[in-house]
């Protein structure tokens, strides 16, 4: 991309999509930007997110305040006034002991935040140290043929994060291996397509837990001898089972619907049925295809979480659900944390897609 | 024994109650190196006609023998110019060309390919645009690429459906005196389609007009006694060309009016008046 040293002058003007970028194709200057421009691409988000920070902020407080008076009220009615006092007192106070459960304020998630960077720092300083710690033993282990020792200890945020970005990024290549090839021999015949059509229809819509409890069911006797992190297995088989679909079915038509022209040139330069598919019927099938990968990938990651927390495989969504059972004061705030930090990476990850559907294809037109 | 010969050559769409018959009786016979154009209405059934030529569709009844032999597939020994370019928009000009080069010629190697992706992309001057895609290229540019990419494949005979139909009278007048210069170099034999009486006048040895469809036939032929190489300018004072266009024109006029007098059914209507509800 040329313009992209432009476009980077403005994180703003990159969301701005496809317009702008034909604008700057054709005389290669930047969108002006005072007035409306500016007003239109910098200030109105600006100004929406600090909105939605301000009513997140009051109303947490409001349900704050119900959950402290009910507390407060159910002191006295079972303890009585000095009881009702003391925990009126100990609320006001800030202690942590007796905060009442509820929405966090965007200032408690910032702080949560913040503790899991720095939880997160703790422990790579730990597995470091172990992993000097463990260098010469694990050499020696190594050259005696057994197996080196490796770290236990428990997972900080930032590699929840990258597990689960493992175990989608496997699900979608699963996906991709099973569902463009199949897509396409679907797409070719239309006995085919015909035939499997009741088997797509039934099976897309299927839930991803029950997805879950039939790999689990698969999975489980076949990893029984190796010992194998079969959580892991299992979920990323899951993920990939259920995110495929999109593009299953987004391959056929692409590929049931290449433009005749095309095919009448194939027919006309008499190129053989591989050349047809990989020199024709491909190419022209791939906007719609990346159309479907980029579904399938953002499926993959939203049904990523439910799937890891039934699966007890590690990643964001056992951190998810670990919180959520813990309890602790800030919990709730973490939970909120993670939320935000799946839903970003969601949206980088559908930005890459898109990146790359628009290098690979020809169709240039794409946009979010 | 003709070149091409089409022997009461019938097409017909659809089964049933929708069956329709496009093309009816077709008889056409074309020598090696004629120059043969085909005039008619849109909707006339031209596309059909050529595609069961160069053998993308199968006759209803009837034969097409391209040298005697009947043709059940494409050939390429019959190139074929879409009327809409039909370029394949991933990939650029050279490798438009180049798809072409590599499928009729398999035993030649890289270098021989990409010679003769040149020399064609040349002929058709389009050089300077050869890495370009279609989409980046103006109608009359993209045409040309598609005849480049017929003629590279080194056919016997060259089969244009309105290939010029899309352009502006310049552009047009352009291509087709390099559409004749390229057949007047090695006399390949071409069939061109076209709904533009002038321009067949001015590119063919003979006109064909074909009566509008459905159960479209051919009508008789028109000679063009006119020597080649032919000048536009001139060919409007020439009296051979005013008597030979009118006299397509008014064939052409004359069927236009059958078809409109093959309609006049009378229909009665019923002696009504609005009912008026103002009180």
């Amino acid at each position: 991309m040329k313009q992209s040293v432009a476009v980077n002058k403005s994180e703003e003007l990159k969301v701005a999509g496809m317009l702008k970028t034909l604008l700057f194709k054709i005389n290669f200057t930047l969108p002006r930007l005072d007035g409306k421009g500016l007003a239109r691409n910098l200030l109105i988000p600006v100004v929406s997110i600090i909105l939605f920070i301000v009513l997140w902020h009051f109303g947490a407080k409001a349900l704050f305040t119900i959950e402290a008076d009910y507390k407060i009220q159910k002191a006295l009615t079972e303890q009585g006034q000095v009881a009702a006092d003391l925990t009126q007192a100990c609320i006001d106070s800030g202690d942590i002991s007796c905060q009442p459960n509820t929405l966090p304020s965007p200032a408690q998630v910032w702080a949560s935040f913040n503790t899991l960077i720095a939880d997160h720092k703790v422990i790579s300083a730990d597995k470091l140290a172990f992993r000097e710690k463990t260098a010469a033993i694990n050499e020696k282990r190594i050259a005696q043929g057994k197996e080196p020792i490796t770290y236990t200890g428990r997972p900080s945020f930032v590699d929840q994060i990258f597990t689960s970005l493992k175990t989608v990024f496997a699900g979608f290549v699963l996906a991709f291996l099973i569902a463009v090839p199949i897509g396409v021999i679907i797409g070719l015949s239309k006995t085919l397509r015909n035939s499997f059509n009741w088997l797509i229809q039934i099976f897309k819509p299927v839930s991803p837990v029950v997805w879950l409890l039939l790999v689990f069911m698969i999975v489980k006797t076949m990893t029984k001898d190796s010992n194998q992190d079969s959580a892991f297995i299992i979920s990323f088989i899951s993920v990939g089972l259920c995110a495929m679909w999109a593009t299953l079915v987004n391959t056929a038509m692409g590929v049931s619907s290449v433009d005749k022209d095309y095919i009448n040139v194939a027919k006309v330069l008499k190129l053989g049925p591989l050349q047809k598919v990989f020199k024709v019927i491909l190419p022209s099938s791939l906007p719609l295809i990346f159309t479907g990968l980029r579904i399938t990938l953002s499926v993959a990651w939203m049904v990523l979480i439910a799937i890891e927390l039934l699966a007890q495989s590690p990643g964001l969504g056992s951190f998810v659900w670990e919180e959520f059972q813990n309890g602790a004061n800030d919990s709730n705030s973490k939970i909120i944390v993670a939320m935000f930090v799946i839903g970003i990476i969601g949206f980088l990850l559908d930005r890459i897609m898109l990146i790359i559907q628009n290098t690979v294809s020809f169709n240039k037109n794409a946009t979010a | 024994m003709a070149y091409l010969e089409l022997k009461n050559v019938a097409k017909t769409y659809g089964e049933g109650t929708t069956k329709t018959e496009v093309l009816t009786d077709i008889n056409l016979s074309i020598e090696e190196g004629e120059f043969v154009a085909i005039v008619g209405f849109t909707g006339s059934g031209k596309t059909t006609l050529v595609n069961l030529i160069n053998g993308l569709l199968k006759p209803t009844r009837g034969e097409v023998l391209f040298k005697g032999v009947p043709v059940m597939d494409t050939s390429h020994e019959r190139g074929v110019i879409f009327q809409n370019y039909s370029l394949l928009p991933w990939l650029n000009v050279g490798q438009n060309v180049a798809m072409a080069v590599r499928e009729a010629f398999p035993k030649s190697n890289k270098k021989e390919v990409k010679a003769r992706v040149d020399e064609y992309v040349k002929m058709v001057n389009l050089y300077p645009a050869i890495n370009k895609r279609p989409k980046e290229l103006s109608g009359g540019m993209r045409q040309r690429v598609a005849v480049a990419r017929a003629l590279a494949m080194n056919p016997e005979m060259i089969i244009m459906d309105e290939p010029l139909g899309a352009l502006d009278a310049l552009t047009r007048g352009n291509l087709q005196d390099e559409i004749l210069k390229i057949w007047s170099k090695d006399k390949r034999t071409a069939l061109l389609i076209t709904n533009d009486v002038d321009e067949g006048i001015y590119m063919a040895d003979r006109i064909i007009p074909l009566r509008p469809g459905p159960n479209a036939t051919l009508g008789p032929e028109f000679k063009i006694d006119i020597e080649r190489p032919r000048d536009k300018t001139e060919l409007n004072d020439n009296p051979e060309y005013k008597k030979t266009r009118n006299a397509i024109i008014a064939y052409l006029m004359g069927i236009g009016e059958e078809r409109k007098s093959a309609s006049k059914k009378v229909y009665t209507l019923p002696d009504l008046s609005p009912k008026s509800y103002v009180a």
